[in-house]
């Protein structure tokens, strides 16, 4: 299963990102394989649309679930719509490697 | 965010507002008071009065849209968003810090929280029962929008008094909440149980 990981850089070191639509990076984590992938998003300095440009782009992706700090209005009912789930994770402390050990333990 | 409010839910029917996020903090506090004379207070920001001014004045909605996002009347919405700003204005002027909580809404899809790491989730698959935690796997987490239900139509009362040490208003303790949580609905100030030393004066 993939799992979308908003970032605030382009390492397992970077902090989990608290915004969706305009974080740093996507991190696609899949934890069958393990494997990662890290995409610069594109949509960080948008003027607008930024929420549902970044939900395309990880719907692309396949994944199931996202891990961030937070989801606005609009996107929330993309979310739901296209059944991902939201995971809402306060912690912008958090690095993107305790959140996969999160989801490996 | 769980009281034990939540575990007496009457069966009336609550009208329940509708909330699409819940607020990343639980308040503010204040710094640097030029006028330090004790607790300058709290201000109580009920999540549905931070609802309508994230609409109003951050997504900047019109009070029609606002009404709409959060399905209830316009008169009402209106309402509610004055009190809002009426509560941050407090906390600003007389140095209160803020805290947000309290009720009666809902999210679109059905949300949890986990206890153990501390996020919450929502469940999108609503025919399939969530099992755990989707991010630290722990079983420790509760219905999110359930701890919001407002007390006051979820208490059942017992014969105790909750007094304001201020100005003596008096109201039926809520079982479960705690007195010095309660806000007199006359001067704002924290309640204590009567007949307790700090209530004396009354
Ligand atoms: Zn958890
Ligand atoms: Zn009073
Ligand atoms: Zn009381």
């Amino acid at each position: 299963m993939k799992v979308a990981i908003t970032s605030t850089g382009n390492s397992v070191q970077s902090n989990l990102d608290q915004r969706f639509g305009r974080c740093g990076f996507f991190i696609i984590y899949d934890t069958e394989t393990k494997g990662m992938e890290f995409i610069p998003n594109p949509n960080k300095d948008a003027q607008e649309g930024a929420g549902p440009a970044s939900v395309q782009l990880v719907a692309s992706r396949n994944v199931q679930k996202i891990i961030s700090g937070e989801f606005g209005i609009k996107i929330k009912s993309l979310l739901d719509s296209l059944k991902i789930q939201m995971i809402v994770f306060k912690e912008p402390e958090k690095t993107i490697q305790e959140i996969i050990n999160m989801l490996n333990s | 965010m769980v009281n034990h409010c939540s575990l007496f839910m009457s069966p009336r029917p609550l009208r329940l507002r509708k909330i699409s996020n819940p607020p990343i903090i639980s308040g503010f506090k204040p710094y640097g008071n030029r006028k330090s004379e004790g607790e300058p207070g709290t201000v109580f920001l009920q999540i549905e009065e931070y609802e309508a001014l994230r609409l109003c004045d951050y997504n900047m909605f019109n009070h029609h849209q606002a009404s709409e996002t959060m399905d209830i009347s316009r008169p009402t919405l209106t309402r509610i968003y004055a009190r809002a700003r009426q509560k941050i204005a407090e906390a600003l002027v007389l140095g209160k810090q803020i805290i947000i909580e309290g009720g009666k809404i809902y999210f679109d899809s059905e949300w949890f929280s986990c206890s153990s790491c501390g996020c919450y989730f929502n469940n999108p698959e609503k025919q399939e029962e969530i099992k755990e935690c989707p991010l630290c796997k722990s079983n420790n987490f509760s219905n999110y929008e359930q701890t919001y239900i407002e007390p006051e139509e979820s208490m059942t009362r017992c014969s105790d008094i909750c007094i304001c040490p201020n100005c003596g208003f008096e109201q039926p303790h809520r079982f479960g909440c705690p007195c010095k949580e309660e806000i007199c609905p006359k001067c704002r100030h924290n309640m204590v149980r009567k007949g307790t030393p700090h209530s004396r004066n009354f």
